[in-house]
């Protein structure tokens, strides 16, 4: 098989998952104390590799174009660059990432030890759905959080950005924070936060299924891992480029 | 009465009652407790199950024995409905599972008790909530649960364990715990696959103990799989009774009692090539049979 109809019979797999657990939500019993837990488990502690990332990037992005804006005339400008940047495609896109690397792969190994551990065949002989005790909770959680943590990357990129520019460049923080302000409107807001709300199902949704089809013992547990983490990130690149599209027919502005 | 109310209870209050014991005759004595006819599956070219087929009568316990890969673990997953057929039929209590969904499955497994091979302990949940985990999902109240959670680890000798987390308990005791995991809810069936691979001798038998206790005193019906003659010789020849004290105790068939409700049954390559009692078996000169039952 090539590897261009593997992929697609992957997301048509991931595609009759996803129906699954669509159809299971209608059903009890739903379980919003795991949903909970895993918010804690997603949010909380990927809390602080988002904010550092976030924070770098914000840093490097002025270090990058200061000096170009600066042979412009255009430094005031600085924070503008920033904002738009981070907040309608670096913000989500890189939060994403960092939360597939570290969720997408702890999900995916632990569906994965519970499959070669016979966890799951003793859940279903139980008469426990492994699709609704452990897929639909950990799906709510990072559709939920991730949103979130990307605006929290945002804050602390356009904070990053600012320290450099002012400590680096010596760029006034108010002319800094003005140019914030002027870069962002209610679109890229909203942009930002629906993005990654369907970044955090994509990445769920490929690491439970990775995890839960996991063959061949602990060899298995690391190449679904692996591949867990290879598949939903670039998931997320490819959907951000759709999902950008269509955010930018729906809000019908020239700048998505 | 369930065997555990038996085990609690003092010898005076063991009395039957009548209202419990259905008529004879009526539908659910007949029907075995497990049925497959003419079961075949394959993986690829690779033929697991070929056309097979037997039952499992109401208090029976069948003992599969056989190589590995001889299907033997297949049969359990397919009862379980883990796996579906590719032809024949499996009916639990008469109704055929072959063609249920999930949700419809989910109601058959809760008859179903099953004790897997390394005793398949969630990880993350201590020995209480391992047991408890079929009653919580069914939202039973907390004061009941913990009872019944401390009866099935009385039962399995493992009270003082209640509180541990599985990775501190030994081989022989994640069995254990699997096994009142698996008992919880009294289910009518129990499934045992393998459970006594890798274990000592003493500990093996005391596995094998209780599959006994299931079948002679709580009257569950069950599919044992083993490759291990020991197993054989425990189940296919002792009994249990409850003594004038109320202790369990175990009896060699004999002049006093025979066991009519043991079988055996040997796969090979997906095909049953022996099926009746451990005796007709010790007789077959089938090269493959002997070689099983004495190890050269």
């Amino acid at each position: 098989m090539n590897p261009l109809t593997k992929f697609l019979s992957e997301l048509q797999e991931i595609g009759y998952f996803l129906w699954r657990v669509i159809r299971g939500l209608s059903k009890s019993p739903r379980y919003f104390p795991e949903m909970v837990r895993q918010m804690d488990l997603v949010g909380v502690g990927s809390l602080g590799i988002v904010i550092l990332t976030g924070f770098f990037t914000g840093g490097v992005l002025i270090l990058q174009t200061y000096p170009t804006l600066v042979a412009y005339g255009l430094q005031a400008s600085a924070g503008q660059g920033v904002a738009t940047s981070l907040i309608r495609e670096l913000g989500p896109v890189l939060s994403a990432l960092m939360v597939a690397g570290r969720v997408g792969s702890a999900i995916s190994a632990e569906l994965g030890s519970m499959v070669v551990s016979q966890q799951i065949d003793a859940m279903r002989a139980l008469g426990t759905s492994p699709v609704r005790k452990l897929v639909t909770p950990r799906i709510f959680a990072l559709m939920l959080t991730l949103p979130l943590l990307t605006v929290a990357g945002d804050m602390f990129g356009l904070f990053g950005g600012g320290i450099v520019a002012q400590r680096l460049y010596g760029l006034d923080l108010n002319v800094y924070i003005t140019s914030v302000r002027a870069g962002v409107n209610v679109d890229d807001l909203l942009g930002g936060i629906v993005k990654p709300f369907f970044f955090g199902i994509i990445i769920a949704l490929v690491s439970c299924y990775k995890g839960l089809s996991t063959k061949g013992g602990t060899v298995g547990v690391g190449v679904s891992t692996t591949n867990a983490v290879v598949l939903s990130s670039i998931c997320v690149i490819i959907a951000d480029f759709f999902l950008s599209k269509i955010l930018q027919g729906a809000f019908s502005s020239p700048l998505f | 009465m369930s065997l555990f109310d038996h085990i609690n209870s003092s010898p005076a209050d063991g009395e039957t009652n009548d209202a419990d014991v259905p008529p004879v005759g009526s539908k659910s004595k007949i029907e075995p407790a497990i049925e497959f006819r003419d079961v075949e599956l394959a993986f690829d070219d690779l033929v697991v199950l070929d056309r097979v087929s037997f039952t499992v009568r109401r208090g029976e316990t069948k003992i599969v024995l056989g190589g590995s890969g001889g299907g033997k673990s297949t049969i359990i997953n397919l009862v379980l409905g883990l796996l579906k057929p590719d032809a024949g039929q499996i009916l639990i209590d008469g109704e055929d599972i072959t063609g249920l969904d999930d949700q419809d499955l989910m109601r058959v497994r809760k008859k179903i008790g099953m004790v897997f091979q390394e005793g398949a302990l969630f990880d993350s949940l201590s020995v209480y909530e391992n047991v408890a985990y079929r009653l919580e999902e069914e939202g039973l109240d907390e004061d009941e649960i913990e009872h019944e959670v401390r009866r099935m680890l009385e039962f399995v000798d493992l009270e003082d364990a209640v509180d541990k987390m599985p990775i501190e308990l030994s081989g022989g005791m994640r069995r254990r715990v699997g096994i009142a995991r698996a008992l919880v809810g009294n289910p009518s069936i129990v499934l045992f696959d393998e459970p006594t691979a890798g274990l000592d001798p003493p500990t093996a038998r005391t596995i094998c103990e209780l599959a006994i206790k299931l079948r002679d005193l709580e009257g569950v019906s069950s599919i044992f799989v083993t490759h291990e003659m020991n197993n054989l010789d425990c189940l296919a020849t002792e009994y249990a009774i409850v003594d004038e004290t109320g202790n369990v105790c175990f009896e060699l068939e004999g002049d006093k009692l025979c066991l009519i409700n043991t079988e055996v049954m040997m796969l090979r390559k997906g095909n049953i090539i022996f099926s009746g009692k451990d005796e007709q078996l010790r007789l077959v000169e089938d090269p493959y049979i002997l070689r099983f039952i004495t190890g050269k």
